[in-house]
């Protein structure tokens, strides 16, 4: 199976086949930043711009150092949304950009549906790194990597995903991931953040629970969210000592999980708040490999979108 | 000169009218209906609406003008051109412009355009309170005394019940029309759709059908306690339409409008952010849909409006949080009225009564909404065999801002009168016209 999309703007769209596949080139490029000269020349001559309109430092160095691993020339331009909705507008800018012919645009906003609409007004090829509560597709498919790296398979899988609910981009790309790919996913966080409605977002393979504890029962992979500060306009909980005490993760949580369970968090993290710091520096945690896949996954979405697909990949200096 | 409309089909539900007859009128106002094979006056010019349904004329409850203010979406000209080429011989102009209708003087600006425009008469709307704010009542005696048929604080809904409860109080008193745009502004904060499956999926802000709900069930209350007469705009929700029904059950003065885009499409019209599905109340779930079909079925939906809100393209060419709400209606109202009727959820007559006889009666427009003699001479002539396509690079509005741009309509009003003037003919139904020829050839 190919990947013959220009874009990538979601994983909500995908057939499973197109995730696999993608899951399968990110693998393929894995080993290249194990190696002692981490490059190769796949997208030689090729312009990659990352346009973000909100504060990012791991996912905008993942992509950067994504494209330069395949030689492609990495632009960075950061934009804070204020100063743009004073003056020029997104398509503007993007239409700018697009003068100077990259191959790709990848585009964080802190608005749903901004890399849509450039995707639909423009030329270039758009990577989706996050648009405000919508999606984040190179996140579900770095995590859907590290899972399949320490669990061989995603079918089957019990997921629980822990925190704001409401406000993640994380979390719906992840279940719409892993219930594509036919694991089960559970959600729990304080009320205000997981609406009962939440279970509606997908087909099936979703579990709006309303404990913690009743979503991590058993479960293979136990996903904490960041609490979204910056999307929530009002106080959505008391305090961060409550959300703490009764929504943190603690080690007591993971013994009603499966033996084996590992812990995910997508970065970057609220210490002792949404998750004990035994348990982010345990040895479940899978946080610095999710960084690490992370690389990989964005690697092979730019080898995709931005030019090199359709050749081989022996071709590319493997 | 005299003008006889021959040869059509009147329904006009205020005189009991379903059926063949001529329509004769002169300066302006209707002088009477005349049986088939009655003997025609001489003199008199023909309109030839043979296969045709010819009824009172359509009056939109819900239009947003935008003059003065914001000319650059829409002139009183312009949307009155859009009215006419859409069937509205009539439009109740919001207030909601820069400056605000609050005062006579924007009133009497507003309906001097409309004589200079000589296209669709425009029934300004004053404001509840001055500049819509919700704090001070707006001066409706003196605007009343200037030309409005009701008053309303639309798009900018009265937030304290206090507040409201003396705006219908005093609005009474001049026996005007309280119309509110119903959403608890407390529930929608931030809020850009429909709250509900969809807004999870796109991570847009939801806007809760409780918060419609809430504030329609506050507004009968406030209606039984005052005794004004109440007229809820665009209902969009289940439970705002059981309020209403609950509240006429009751016998209080409460009517509601529904706008044709609510019971066309659905939110998941919006699944690629597309800001033409963007607009305040926004598009609702399947079951609120069902729900409003059910309303327009069972009458508990008064009248049919547009809600016609021009935005320019700048404006709505931006990410969806940051675009306007409101799409354009004016041309694409009828049409989708007549969907209604082709799936047999209304009939015809149920369809001029929501268009026009409950318009009329809703805002006490003296001699309008009916066909009867003396009337004002306002027809809208109607094919219901017509199909056609609507196309937006052909509306006569400044903005086109609407999801509906090439969608299939069967069903249309072809002839616009206004005061007895011929102000819009469909082009491909000269032969309206070219009676007149004949007869001058003759």
């Amino acid at each position: 199976m190919n990947f013959t999309r220009k874009h990538l703007l979601g994983i909500r769209e995908l057939e499973a086949g197109e995730i696999t596949h993608l899951l399968d080139t990110a693998e393929t490029f894995r080993d290249i930043s194990r190696r002692e000269i981490k490059k190769v020349p796949a997208l030689r001559g090729r312009t990659v711009i990352n346009l973000f309109f909100e504060s990012s430092t791991r996912t905008r160095t993942s992509f950067e150092i994504a494209a330069k691993r395949l030689s492609a020339d990495a632009v960075n331009i950061s934009v804070s949304t204020s100063s743009v909705s004073k003056g020029e507008t997104l398509l503007d800018t993007a239409r700018n950009l697009e003068a100077m012919a990259p191959d790709c645009i990848v585009v964080r906003h802190s608005m749903a549906g901004a890399p849509q609409h450039l995707a639909r007004m423009g030329n270039a090829p758009i990577v989706n790194a996050g648009d405000g509560s919508h999606e984040h597709p190179t996140q579900a498919l770095l995590d859907a990597l590290t899972i399949r790296e320490h669990k061989s398979r995603i079918e089957g899988l019990k997921v629980a995903i822990i925190g704001d609910v409401l406000h993640s981009r994380v979390a719906r790309s992840n279940i719409h991931l892993l219930t594509k790919l036919g694991a089960t996913v559970s959600v729990a966080g304080p009320g205000t953040l997981v609406p009962l409605e939440f279970g509606e977002l997908v087909e099936q393979g979703l579990r709006v629970e309303k404990t913690i504890e009743d979503a991590i029962e058993g479960a293979d992979v136990v996903m904490i969210l960041r609490i979204q500060r910056e999307r929530q306009d009002a106080a959505f909980f008391p305090s961060m000592r409550e959300y703490a005490v009764h929504f943190g993760l603690k080690p007591k949580h993971l013994e009603r999980a499966a033996p084996d369970a590992i812990v995910m968090h997508p970065g970057p993290i609220n210490r002792g708040i949404e998750m004990a710091s035994e348990i982010a520096d345990g040895g479940r945690s899978l946080i610095l490999d999710q960084v690490t896949n992370g690389v990989a996954v964005r690697m092979a979405v730019l080898y995709l979108l931005a030019g090199g697909g359709h050749a081989e990949l022996d071709e590319k200096g493997h | 000169m005299k003008l006889l409309i021959a040869n059509g089909y009147i329904v006009d539900p205020a005189q009991g009218i379903n059926t063949g007859r001529d329509l004769l009128i002169e300066a302006g106002r209707v002088l009477g209906v005349l049986e088939r094979g009655e003997e025609r006056p001489g003199g008199v010019e023909i309109l030839d609406a043979t296969g045709l349904i010819v009824a009172p004329g359509f009056i939109d409850l819900h239009t947003h003008l935008r003059e003065p203010g914001a000319e650059y979406k829409e002139t009183i000209a312009s949307g009155a051109a859009a009215a006419v080429a859409g069937g509205w011989t009539s439009v109740c102009a919001m207030p909601n412009t820069d400056p605000v209708n609050d005062s006579p003087a924007v009133t009497r600006f507003v309906i001097e355009q409309a004589q200079r425009a000589q296209l669709a008469n425009v029934f300004p709307i004053g404001s509840l309170t001055k500049g819509c704010g919700g704090k001070e009542l707006s001066e409706m005696g003196e605007m009343k005394n200037a030309g409005i048929v009701a008053v309303s604080d639309d798009g900018h809904p009265v937030p304290t019940a206090g507040m409201m409860r003396r705006a219908m109080e005093y609005a009474r008193g001049f026996g005007l029309t309280v119309v509110d745009h119903c959403q608890d502004l407390s529930l929608t904060a931030g809020g850009v759709m429909h709250e509900g499956r969809w807004s999870l999926i796109l991570g847009l802000r939801g806007m809760p059908a409780a918060a419609e709900d809430v504030h329609v069930i506050r507004d009968c209350v406030l209606a039984r306690l005052t005794g004004a007469s109440v007229h809820i705009a665009h209902v969009s929700t289940s439970g705002a339409l059981d309020a209403v029904r609950r509240a006429k059950e009751m016998g209080l003065p409460v009517t509601c409008e529904v706008a044709p885009h609510h019971w066309t499409l659905t939110d998941d019209a919006l699944a690629e952010y597309d800001t033409n599905t963007k607009m305040s109340p926004p598009l609702r779930s399947q079951n609120h849909v069902t729900a409003l079909l059910e309303g327009l079925r069972d009458g508990t939906i008064d009248a049919i409006a547009t809600d016609h809100a021009p935005h320019h393209a700048d404006e709505k060419n931006l990410e969806f949080d940051q675009a306007p709400f409101g799409i354009t209606g004016l041309e694409t109202a009828v049409g989708l009225a007549f969907d209604l009727v082709n799936q047999g959820i209304i009939d015809l007559e149920q369809l001029v009564r929501l268009c026009s006889t409950n318009p009329a009666r809703i805002f006490g427009l003296k001699d309008r909404g009916s066909l009867a003699e003396n009337a004002h001479a306002d027809v809208t002539i109607l094919d219901p065999a017509c199909e056609w396509i609507f196309d937006a690079a052909t509306s006569k509005s400044k903005s086109r801002n609407t999801p509906f741009h090439g969608r299939s309509m069967m069903g249309a009003a072809v002839a616009t009168i206004v005061g007895g003037r011929v102000v819009y003919l469909n082009p491909n139904y000269t032969r309206i016209t070219d009676a007149k020829q004949r007869q001058a050839s003759a």
